[in-house]
């Protein structure tokens, strides 16, 4: 270590004392500039500890001057973002369905609102583009088994199906024709020959001809006299092209035999009158709605 | 060395024997005995330039009103667009994402055309650079324009450099205070008046400067008016050259611009050196001297503080100023102006090779003849350094671009269409048996009427559309009502019937096009119908 007030002798000016490898550090006054910045920000921060919170606690930091909290700043952030909704909330509430549909602004705001409620509550089981799976009803298309006005598709949302919380909800029952005896196993396999027949596709003509008695005494109560089906009982369209589980002959006959129901909540009292609403105009909006 | 300066004395130097040049007392900043005492740390020294008159004085007179007027006037200016845009000739409407230009309306997507005049921009700075080093900063630059006008108050208020020493070495009197206090407030309002000219191009001018006076303005302008402000006053009034010096990266890529024929504000040591000081005395002393006259003028006029004669450096902002300063002393001297001039580095080697004897020594007659006339190898400006490849390939460069800009913008389309294929689920079985794909499709009416459209497929046999919005649209084609300069988008399905269906994917067309105006645009889309069957 070197002389603490030693002068270098290139630039005149003093050195620090410290020495690295013999290389020594000038005692060069700081900028200017950055030297007043420097006290700027001291004394900004301790304004700054004085007014927000700063000065850590046991259990709590100061709470400082102001009061400020990041908490309430995103209530009232949550709080704005509410009541600029709130005039369309509003219109939606006091709006019937069909008036919604009708009004280009309104069912655009619908939509957007119920596409995300649908994101976050029906897609677990009709998928994120509604595109439903194997037992869960696509509903982008024209097939309804409750009904696709916009009326039905709001009652079915609210009220759900075969939900028993709810006493105004779809509910309907399709016999075990297989497993409670009531048909013999090739009376079910003629008249599932007679619904693929109906379903324009491939079927034994001698089976459908059989099955087409059967049908008639059996099936034409709910599904209709030519397999049209029946909404009021959720009764499916079986003279389509579009299966709730599958259109192929071992899945139709195991459907007869032993039927599944689908069950979807009553969203009504989960998600209140304006959220259903949405929805429903959304899922009316995916283009096969009545 | 002192040798070669003895020789011949010739009457090199006719100077009329009453002319007497002042020396200036001045020292460039960045050179002189101050600045090499302390080569690692120096405080700024402050500069006083000189007034000065001459060519370049007038021309830089001319570009500040001529860019202050276009900065100031543009936003008034009025450009009648009818009854469904706005009325300014240039807006940047940041809010509804559209840029105004006289007949020009540009929309987001169009932005290209922005960056086009920034990449030619950036080739004009090129072209000008290699032509005449570093011109931008000198006359044009804000930095400089406005520091230029900051000084012409300041002069206006305090007087000419020696005044300004003197008042700033004075103590604080009442005069001293009133002088500071109207240049700063000068300052300030000038600053104000910039700040302020800005905000007036995102806004309808006349509107925004009465909600503003009347308090009433966004925030966002104030505190915009405020910051261009304070910019304005500390850059132009109190930093000065320092922001060229040491805040500015142009001077250090402008430099790498340059090439050995670039015209750049030179000293002609070829011509100038030795020095006489006082050719009286020169000529007593029988000493073979330059024309320089070592004066100072030049020094003293620099608005950077620097002595050309000591070679480019990096703080030239070649404003020409010291051209015009040493001109004036040529003038007088009755000796030919341009000892100080814009020339290339080729030429002032050559001259300097002449001039230059065999120990490297500059001797003054080797360059002029017994008459005092320049010798004729001597080289001087010459237009034809202009057109070299470099400047060629700039100028081809920068036209191309512009000519196919311009090309593009005549033709561009003012109606179109983009279309988005629903992705999920990407095609959707109908109970028919049809096959429906969903298309976002928006059309884009971007002139300032409403338009109806007419949207229409082609290809796809047997396919209609339907459209979410639309009741009662199912067909190949359909009327659509679009707002004037708005977008609208639709969700369109389109569904082909059972017996049409070709698994996999089919190209169709989605078209447009104004029965009025037969502009048209289309899009090359696919149907795509899922391999699985049933």
């Amino acid at each position: 270590m070197s002389d603490h007030n030693e002068i270098d002798s290139v630039s005149g000016v003093e050195t620090t004392g410290h020495s690295w490898d013999g290389i020594k550090e000038l005692n060069n006054p700081l900028p200017r500039w950055w030297l007043w910045t420097f006290y700027a920000c001291i004394a900004f921060a301790a304004v700054y500890s004085i007014v927000y919170p700063a000065w850590p606690g046991f259990t709590s930091a100061s709470k400082g001057i102001w009061n400020w909290s990041s908490r309430v700043d995103i209530r009232h952030e949550l709080d704005a973002a509410e009541q600029a909704k709130a005039e369309q909330f509003a219109e939606i509430k006091s709006h019937d369905i069909n008036a919604i549909l009708a009004d280009e602004k309104l069912r655009g705001f619908a939509v957007a609102a119920g596409s995300s409620i649908f994101k976050v509550h029906c897609a677990t089981c009709h998928g994120s583009g509604a595109q439903g799976s194997a037992g869960f009803p696509n509903l982008n298309d024209n097939a309804w088994l409750w009904g696709g006005k916009p009326d039905q598709i709001l009652h079915t949302i609210t009220h759900g199906i075969r939900d028993t919380s709810d006493p105004d909800t779809h509910s309907s029952q399709m016999p075990n024709f297989g497993k409670d005896a009531i048909l013999k196993p090739d009376e079910i396999s003629a008249v599932a020959n007679f619904v693929r027949q109906i379903s324009k596709q491939d079927a034994d003509p001698k089976l459908a001809a059989v099955g087409a008695g059967v049908f008639k005494d059996n099936c034409s109560a709910c599904h209709g006299d030519t397999g049209d089906g029946k909404i009021e009982f959720g009764a499916p369209k079986l003279n389509d092209a579009i299966w709730a589980y599958s259109g192929d002959l071992a899945a139709i006959e195991r459907q007869i035999n032993n039927p599944r129901h689908g069950m979807m909540p009553a969203w009504g009292k989960k998600l209140g009158e304006i959220s259903v609403k949405d929805v429903a105009v959304y899922v009316h909006s995916l283009g096969g709605g009545e | 060395m002192l040798q070669s300066m003895f020789i011949h004395w010739v009457a090199v130097n006719r100077v009329t024997v009453h002319t007497i040049i002042e020396k200036q007392p001045v020292e460039a900043v960045n050179t002189g005995a101050k600045a090499k005492g302390a080569v690692l740390y120096s405080a700024r020294t402050k500069i006083y330039p000189k007034r000065v008159q001459g060519q370049f004085r007038r021309l830089k007179w001319v570009i500040m009103v001529v860019t202050l007027a276009i900065y100031y006037v543009t936003p008034w200016l009025r450009w009648d667009r009818g009854p469904y845009a706005p009325n300014q000739a240039v807006l940047i409407d940041i809010a509804h994402r559209r840029f105004y230009f006289f007949f020009i309306e540009i929309w987001p997507q169009e932005f290209f055309y922005i960056a086009g005049l920034l990449v030619m921009a950036g080739v004009g700075l090129f072209l000008v650079t290699s032509v005449v080093g570093r011109a931008w900063c000198g006359y044009s630059c804000p930095q400089t324009v406005w520091t230029d006008l900051f000084i012409a108050v300041e002069q206006y208020f305090e007087g000419d450099r020696n005044a300004r020493i003197k008042l700033e070495a004075a103590p604080w009197s009442l005069r001293k205070v009133t002088l500071r206090l109207l240049k700063h407030a000068s300052w300030v309002l000038i600053a104000i008046a910039t700040g302020g000219a800005w905000i007036f191009y995102f806004a309808d001018a006349p509107t925004l400067l009465t909600s503003f006076l009347t308090g009433q303005a966004p925030l966002v302008a104030y505190a915009t008016v405020g910051v261009l402000t304070a910019t304005t006053y500390v850059f132009g009034g109190l930093m000065r050259e320092q922001v060229c010096i040491y805040m500015c990266p142009w001077p250090r890529i402008q430099a790498a611009m340059l090439d050995e024929d670039s015209l750049v504000v030179t000293y002609n040591d070829w011509r100038g050196e030795p020095r006489s000081h006082g050719s009286k005395k020169a000529a007593a002393q029988r000493i073979a001297s330059g024309d320089c006259v070592d004066c100072n003028a030049c020094v003293a006029v620099c608005p950077t503080g620097i002595d050309i004669r000591n070679g480019q450096q990096m703080e030239c902002i070649t404003c020409a100023l010291c051209i015009d300063a040493c001109d004036n002393i040529m003038d007088r001297l009755e000796k030919p102006r341009g000892l100080i001039s814009y020339s290339t580095l080729r030429d002032y080697n050559h001259n300097m090779a002449l001039a230059k004897d065999a120990n490297g020594a500059i001797i003054p007659n080797r360059i002029r003849n017994a008459s005092g006339v320049f010798v004729d190898a001597v080289k001087h400006f010459d237009w034809h350094v202009f057109l070299r490849p470099r400047t060629l390939l700039y100028v081809s460069l920068w036209s191309s671009i512009g000519i196919a800009m311009l090309y593009f913008l005549v033709t561009r389309d003012r109606l179109r269409l983009d279309v988005q294929h629903d992705r999920n689920p990407i095609a959707v079985k109908l109970s028919d048996g049809s096959i429906r794909n969903g298309y976002t499709v928006k059309l884009l009416n971007m002139v300032q009427e409403p338009r109806a459209i007419i949207l229409s497929l082609q290809g796809l046999p047997g396919a209609t559309m339907t459209i979410a919005e639309l009741k009662d649209t199912s067909g190949r084609s359909t009327v659509i009502e679009v707002e004037p300069d708005k977008l609208r988008a639709l969700h369109v399905f389109i569904s082909q019937p059972p017996q049409m269906l070709r698994t996999g994917q089919t190209p169709f067309t989605i078209s447009v096009n104004d029965p009025q105006s037969f502009e048209a645009d289309h899009y090359n889309a696919q149907f795509e119908v899922p391999g699985i069957s049933q």
